[in-house]
């Protein structure tokens, strides 16, 4: 566990007590707008959030730091004909319920006009000490001391509510349910936004941003996916029934209202109007391990439907789609049809052994934001990527990828899948093969 | 297949100039009730091609009274907005093809999901 104190824009300052996993993924979370209590709940690394109104290394410090924070900010929730509790955590340390008590007496200094009230409050007040992270060395006093306003605890309920294997339909790479709401999360997906997806496969990612309240789509090149026909993803189970699609997977977590479409389509080919923009694109395109990469082209490969299908022809030809192609094209494309200060977040998958920073790629229309690691295995990984448009394209941008090798260094990374399954028989498999999320 | 992204879409079959909008044939279409946002609705309005709409609309006999410009102060208008939603999000073809208007090329729509594939060459 970690306390970490962080200032925001309204002068006010905010205690987040951090939850441990994804470590990686904490630090550009912290960057959310924390102003607005509905946006903080969302944020799902966090346990919870507090008001700072005073911090100290010692009981005079806090003191002190508690008399210089603005009356005018604590009243609102000091008034006499409210209710109120105060209670103390101590990280690091048991305290006895006597030294809790006296504790908490010694903040009687603060104009508290209301009744104790210890079953349900109106406002909740902390005191929170912090004796370190050394089990086998506690202090007889707190390194440090904070107290402050409860305003809300992250959502970690939401991620036992959502778990992939309660859901209907999930497919072999559909996000750990973690994941795919950090992803919304760095996107700042928010209600009534309009998010896309273009590599929507099973739609994990579209179900964690309708819980966000936006709006979602997504296509696919992949018809059996869209429709739910074909092999079934989980053990014991013959085909994906009528009802397993993504519209039914958005319907059982009560977000069907936000449904807009999915289509089958070659991300390659873009089908959108020009002027069509998206407040977010959340995606996590093909790394050519589970799922092959294709697109629809000129090679002479066809791939017969399978034997149970019978309809219109779908996906006839099929050539490798080369992995630094899907980048560029799909930060192309966050150029065009992202709304200014929208955000692009992908993952981005990488072979340890050369990887470097510079091997991100880049679009002269968008700022890196983050860039956080998840370990797959030994030697390959993958990158969570946040990017903001910044910039509307004009023509030459289009073709900047071209003209500068700052922007395809990831070229190095073509067949990804040749580097990952060489990299397992050398070490005659015994590397682990730590796969992303909940996969079968 | 929704309005909405009826509206978005464009043809891209290979040398097409003019390939907006893609001409709706629907043999079946669905109306659904879902819930109503008016903040989403005011923040679509101006992405829309208003016209495409409005043709869209009348392709699936939906146009029912909605003006075919755009009245001005329309976020202050809820019945309006309603419409709107009616129109983008409630109104979906679930069976029927989307067809180029300057190649003729189909794209089929079944059970609600339209295929953009083009094959080879196209």
């Amino acid at each position: 566990r970690k306390l970490k104190s962080a200032a925001c824009r309204a002068c006010r300052q905010y205690l987040l007590h951090l939850a441990h996993d994804n470590v990686d993924f904490r630090l550009p979370v912290q960057t959310v707008n924390f102003q607005f209590t509905q946006t903080f709940v969302l944020i799902l690394t966090s346990r919870s959030a507090f008001e700072l109104w005073g911090h100290g290394t010692t009981t005079d410090e806090l003191r002190m730091s508690l008399l210089e924070y603005p009356a005018e900010n604590m009243a609102p929730y000091l008034q006499q004909n409210s209710t109120y509790k105060i209670n103390v955590y101590t990280f690091n340390k048991t305290l006895v319920f006597k030294d809790s008590i006296e504790k908490i007496d010694a903040l009687d200094f603060l104009p508290f006009k209301g009744t104790v009230n210890l079953k349900a409050p109106e406002h909740i007040f902390c005191l929170l000490e912090d004796y370190g992270s050394d089990p086998y060395e506690i202090p007889e006093e707190p390194f440090h001391m904070y107290f402050g306003r409860w305003i809300a605890d992250g959502q970690r309920e939401l991620i036992r509510s959502y778990s992939v294997k309660k859901r209907h339909f999930i497919g072999n790479t559909s996000m750990d349910a973690g994941l795919s709401f950090i992803m919304a999360n760095h996107a700042k997906v928010k209600a009534d936004d309009l998010v896309y997806d273009p590599f929507v496969g099973t739609g994990s990612l579209l179900v964690a941003c309708s819980r966000f309240g936006a709006y979602v789509c997504g296509t696919d090149i992949d018809y059996n996916t869209i429709h739910g026909v074909g092999k079934a993803s989980r053990k014991n189970q013959k085909w994906r029934g009528p009802d397993e699609n993504i519209r039914a997977n958005l319907r059982q977590y009560g977000t069907e209202s936000l449904y807009v479409d999915v289509m089958v389509s070659d991300a390659s080919k873009t089908v959108w109007r020009k002027t069509a923009q998206f407040d977010a694109i959340v995606t996590d395109p093909p790394y050519g391990i589970r799922e092959s990469t294709r697109r629809t082209g000129s090679h002479k490969d066809i791939i017969k439907p399978p034997e149970d299908f019978s309809g219109e022809s779908h996906i006839p030809v099929s050539m490798a789609y080369h992995l630094s192609d899907i980048f560029a094209d799909l930060l192309n494309f966050a150029a065009h049809h992202l709304v200014l200060g929208g955000r692009l977040i992908y993952w981005l998958p990488i072979y340890r052994p050369e990887y470097c920073e510079e091997m991100v790629p880049l679009h002269p229309c968008l700022t890196l934001i983050s860039n956080c690691e998840q370990t797959l295995s030994s030697h390959t990984s993958r990158r969570l990527i946040t990017m903001e448009k910044t910039k509307e394209p004009e023509e030459s941008d289009g073709l900047a990828h071209l003209a500068d090798p700052r922007f395809t260094p990831y070229h190095g990374h073509n067949s990804f899948r040749e580097k990952y399954f060489c990299g397992l028989t050398k070490k005659n498999g015994k590397d682990s093969k730590a796969t992303p999320g909940n996969k079968d | 297949m929704k309005l909405l992204t009826h509206n978005m879409l464009t043809s891209h079959v290979q040398g097409v100039i003019k390939g907006y909008p893609l001409i709706i044939k629907a043999t079946e279409v669905k109306v659904n009730e879902l819930e109503f946002s008016a903040p989403f609705v005011s923040r679509m309005i101006p992405k829309l091609e208003w016209s495409a709409l409005i043709q869209a609309a009348e392709w699936l006999g939906q146009s029912q009274d909605l003006p075919s410009t755009l009245i001005p102060d329309y976020e202050k208008d809820e019945e309006f907005l309603r419409k709107v939603h009616r129109i983008l999000l409630e109104v979906e073809v679930v069976e029927g093809c989307l067809q180029c208007p300057e190649s003729g090329r189909e794209f089929p729509i079944s059970k609600g999901v339209p295929n953009m594939l083009l094959i080879e060459d196209e």
